[in-house]
């Protein structure tokens, strides 16, 4: 029986008395892409670095490929992308090689050294996200969309198994962030790359993604877009007509031939 | 008199040798300081200095022997402080700072007052730096910089995204630590360079002068270190030169090369 990627059990959390995220609980199998979804506020970002270890719950279990959150030492297999691209520091003195190349820290012992095959690794992913000619370019040069794409760039140049993103199209103009729901979408199919991704898109998202998560600080909805657009819960929450709105433009007939001319 | 002349002198010679080897550590060390908002730690350690000194001298002990546990201790308060007291960095270091000036103060009044030794220590005396002091400056200097070069990497993520590199399974807590107890061990070895009250700047001069030219992470280290031996090594001899006080002029030609970089900023590359 395959293990699954995530599996997050009775988890809640509290902040200053406060409840974050109350009784969460799902699981993530592998070759799943999971758009997270849900108001500001609702706990995703919370939810996210709790998954990674960066936050303590305060009660509850998150498992990573079957070990416990505690224990699991496998951290080349996950990449991350954090939602703070505006908390950067715009003048850091790093080029572009040099933050994604951290990337491929995870997989390195002590000390850590980079070989020519990192320097492949490095100007694949850069060339797949269309800034191999940034690559040699401070990162505080570059337009809000293009740091957004070197981050991206770092969270994948490990070729990891289970990819975390949080609002990673937040400084994307409409195009790129089309081309980049496409490259996720490439990258779990071909690649079999497990992807949750955190989305205040949710009309686009549903496109691409397998499954839809909604929290507001407990599980609202977890399933298929499909069921997404046919359960009674979201219709509560956004109101029959907008459900349709979302749920219409996921429609392939109508928009999506027309999206494909945009990306290609 | 020559410069020939000047550096005949064991004196001058054993001050550019051990202030060039500070020089380096403190701005391979002050970039990722500055870098991570972190950098008033040096000024917070060196307040912590002036106690240990103090207490070196109610002991009459040597006040590197006495001074480097005791403020890497105080490093590791600090540390301790943001992260299970949940302090903001400035507000720790603001309470170690005050700690160390107040014990410092005590203890200075218990042996009778201040005298001529701790006020070298406050301000500096590079020249009267002995040979032991020469050679313990240039191991540990050596003893740091391998270990900041060994860990350069993680070093280098944690200061870009700390979450991103604990995602990443980077032991942060273990490389701040090792981070702060370096910078402790660097605070301590500088207080005969530029003295206790200027200790900051070796720290956060080179890199923010370096921070005005570099384009990459890798230059940004080198011009660092390269203004920080320069500054070191014309401070010295300017001081001769002009009978000035050494430290301060070190720290004065740093303040030049940073207002140099400045202008090459703004003028030349705009």
């Amino acid at each position: 029986m395959p293990v699954d990627v995530l599996t997050v059990e009775n988890l809640s959390f509290r902040y200053n008395s406060t409840d974050v995220l109350s009784s969460i609980s799902f699981s993530v199998q592998a070759g799943d892409y999971i758009g997270l979804v849900g108001p500001n506020g609702s706990g995703k970002t919370t939810l996210i670095k709790i998954i990674l270890g960066l936050l303590k719950p305060f009660s509850g279990d998150v498992r990573l490929f079957g070990d416990h959150i505690n224990t699991f030492s496998g951290w080349d297999r996950i990449g991350y992308l954090p939602q703070k691209i505006s908390s950067l520091n715009p003048r850091f003195p790093a080029t572009v090689r040099e933050i994604v190349a951290m990337g491929l820290l995870s997989k390195k012992g002590f000390p850590k050294y980079f070989n020519s095959a990192d320097n492949t690794a490095v100007e694949t992913t850069l060339s797949l996200l269309d800034i191999g000619d940034l690559k040699n370019k401070p990162i505080g040069e570059l337009s809000g969309g293009q740091q957004q794409r070197v981050l991206v760039a770092r969270a994948i140049v490990n070729n990891p198994e289970f990819l975390i993103l949080d609002e990673p199209t937040a400084a994307l103009d409409p195009e790129m962030r089309d081309r980049f729901f496409s490259l996720l979408e490439e990258l779990n199919r071909k690649n079999n790359i497990t992807i949750v991704i955190i989305t205040h898109d949710v009309g686009n998202i549903g496109r691409y993604t397998s499954k839809m998560l909604y929290i507001d600080k407990k599980v609202v909805f977890y399933g298929s877009f499909d069921e997404f657009c046919s359960s009674g819960e979201i219709t509560q929450i956004f109101g029959a007509f907008a459900q349709h709105i979302i749920c219409h433009r996921h429609d392939p007939n109508l928009d999506f031939s027309s999206r494909k001319h945009g990306t290609d | 008199m020559e410069l020939t002349d000047f550096l005949q002198y064991g004196f001058i010679q054993r001050a550019l040798i051990a202030g060039s080897f500070i020089g380096i550590l403190c701005s391979t060390l002050g970039v990722f300081l500055v870098l991570r908002r972190f950098s008033l730690i040096g000024d917070g350690l060196a307040h912590a200095t002036f106690g240990s000194v103090a207490l070196a001298m109610l002991l009459k002990m040597s006040p590197l022997y006495i001074s480097i546990p005791l403020v890497m201790i105080c490093s590791l308060g600090i540390l301790k402080l943001t992260e299970k007291a949940r302090l903001y960095g400035d507000a720790a270091i603001g309470v170690v700072s005050s700690l160390g000036i107040a014990g410092g103060v005590m203890l200075a009044s218990i042996a009778g007052g201040f005298n001529v030794d701790l006020f070298s220590y406050l301000f500096g005396s590079i020249l009267s730096i002995s040979k032991a002091e020469v050679i313990i400056s240039i191991v540990l200097s050596v003893v740091v910089i391998m270990i900041i070069f060994f860990y350069y990497h993680d070093l280098l993520s944690i200061t870009f995204d700390e979450d991103s590199a604990k995602a990443s399974g980077i032991n942060t807590k273990l490389i701040n630590t090792i981070f702060v107890l370096l910078t402790a061990v660097t605070v301590v070895l500088s207080m005969k360079v530029v003295g206790i009250m200027l200790i900051s700047a070796l720290l956060i001069f080179p890199a923010v002068t370096a921070l005005q030219i570099a384009k990459s992470f890798r230059t940004l280290m080198i011009a660092a270190s390269f203004s920080a031996v320069i500054s070191v090594v014309a401070g010295v001899i300017v001081s001769l030169h002009f009978d000035l006080p050494t430290g301060a002029t070190i720290v004065i030609i740093n303040f030049i090369f940073f207002i140099s970089g400045l202008a090459y900023k703004r003028i030349i590359k705009v």
